[in-house]
């Protein structure tokens, strides 16, 4: 991302759209990244439930992935998973 | 022209106050400030003003309530003293960093302790570095014009920041001398409607204050406060003159007193000045080519034209009413010699630190300095003095 200088941004901070959170991403706060086995994921939900960004996708009824533009990489749901499906990994800093 | 008045210091800074009308004052009491908050009070009461007059429960409530008021977007006024104004310095901040027009009246007194309710300056010095306009006066007419000034100078769109307006305590909130005032209508249309920038309470347009500001963006917002204070120094100038010409004053970010020809000055602030140009008359009286440059403007400091004004003179003696410990030097002082180090050929600039705790400066001690810079053989070589303390 590519940050604008001082002449460009509204004067103090202050900030000028209302209901931009959507525009930010907080994913990039993350160290750590959590992984899915499809294959042992019995689509329970329970990460559904726990994760406090909403970062699960689900589709008929079913888990189809992590939003990583949201996700934090906080690990409850790899804590919470009663199936081991969702490891968590060192984020590769260097990639981003 | 409005009627010319009898006022102390205080009362033409409540009468400028009234007659500029702000949609929001909040202010705490405090000697020597009192006595304009209860004048601006009456006015409020007899429904002289529309203002609402917040009665808060200590000084950093009452900026902070200005802070609040101006974001909405509304022309605010409040005033303060010493220990009042320290109380509040986290929130003196914050109306400076936010970029709020806010008026500040600050009669000069001592800061604790032990304490002390009399006037020096240590009190503004404290809060020099907190991106607020800084505009010392020497007498009530002064006050009472730099009233409508700070107005247009805070309110300005290449600036957005508060002002303080400085008056020494006591000597001058308390001084009652002749004013010459202006009509309201004069001043109405002088200051014109406030022009709000970024309206917190505008619904259609709504507005953020204060988010979060981190390493990422934080130091460009502090870059845009310098470039702001930038621009208050030709604002400043165009404001003062402009208001000079128009209301048949004489006002400008500075005064010299029989400077051209000077050999020795002195160069000090507020009312000790107006007990300068009486030393300056009666030595020029003598003979004795010494002059007096005044500051009004302190923040932002004009140091070009300070250098300017000071350039070609051999000795100068700077009078600061406050010290700051372990410096070199008091505040005046350090940013005066600084602001000459460019000159090929320097003056000689000492420091005289004085009046501390509102100690009494007469025309005698001053006199005592200006001897020392005309008997001086030598570039004197930036000495701190204590001017009027006892003891060696």
């Amino acid at each position: 991302m590519t940050l604008k200088g001082w002449n460009e941004v509204p004067m103090a901070g202050l900030v000028l759209d209302a209901g931009n959170a959507a525009e930010y991403h907080t994913g990039d706060w993350r160290t750590e990244r959590p992984v899915w086995d499809e294959e042992k994921c019995k689509h329970c939900m329970q990460c559904w439930i726990t994760c406090p960004d909403t970062a699960i996708q689900v589709k008929d009824k079913k888990m189809i992935g992590i939003d990583f533009d949201y996700c934090k990489g906080c690990g409850i749901c790899a804590d919470e998973c009663p199936f081991d499906a969702i490891d968590m990994i060192e984020e590769d800093l260097e990639a981003e | 022209m409005g009627k010319t008045l009898a006022l102390a210091g205080n009362f033409a800074a409540a009468y400028a106050s009234k007659q500029i009308n702000p949609q929001v004052v909040a202010a705490y009491p405090i000697t020597p400030q009192t006595t304009m908050m209860e004048k601006f009070s009456e006015y409020v009461a007899n429904g002289e003003v529309d203002t609402e007059l917040v009665c808060v429960e200590s000084e950093h409530s009452a900026m902070s309530a200005c802070v609040g008021a101006a974001a909405a977007g509304g022309r605010v006024i409040t005033s303060t003293a010493a220990n009042g104004l320290a109380l509040m310095f986290e929130v003196v901040y914050i109306a400076s960093s936010l970029r709020l027009p806010i008026t500040m009246c600050v009669m000069n007194r001592a800061l604790s302790g032990p304490i002390n309710i009399h006037g020096d300056h240590s009190d503004a010095m404290g809060v020099r570095d907190s991106g607020w306009i800084q505009i010392f006066n020497e007498n009530p007419q002064e006050v009472y014009d730099t009233m409508f000034q700070a107005c247009k100078i805070g309110e300005h769109k290449d600036v957005r920041l508060p002002v303080m307006v400085n008056l020494d305590g006591f000597i001058t909130s308390h001084k009652i001398e002749r004013v010459d005032t202006l009509d309201d209508k004069q001043v109405t249309d002088y200051i014109g409607p406030f022009e709000t920038m970024y309206s917190l309470i505008d619904t259609d347009n709504p507005v953020t204050y204060g988010p979060l500001d981190l390493f990422d963006y934080y130091f460009e917002h502090k870059r845009q406060q310098v470039e702001a204070m930038k621009h208050a120094l030709p604002v400043a100038k165009s404001v003062m003159r402009d208001y000079s010409k128009q209301f048949d004053r004489d006002y400008d970010i500075m005064e010299d007193y029989y400077l051209d020809d000077a050999d020795y000055a002195i160069v000090t602030m507020s009312s000790t000045a107006g007990t300068t140009k009486f030393v300056v008359d009666k030595l020029r009286a003598e003979g004795k080519k010494v002059g007096l440059l005044k500051l009004r403007l302190f923040r932002p400091f004009p140091a070009e034209e300070v250098r300017e004004k000071l350039a070609g003179l051999k000795q100068i003696a700077v009078l600061d009413r406050s010290d700051s410990f372990g410096a070199f030097g008091g505040p005046l002082f350090t940013e005066v010699r600084n602001a000459l180090y460019e000159l090929d050929e320097r003056p000689g600039v000492v420091d005289y630190v004085f009046g501390l705790g509102g100690r009494d400066i007469n025309a005698e001690q001053i006199t005592s300095v200006y001897e020392r810079l005309m008997s001086a053989t030598e570039r004197l070589a930036g000495d701190v003095n204590y001017l009027g303390v006892r003891g060696e």
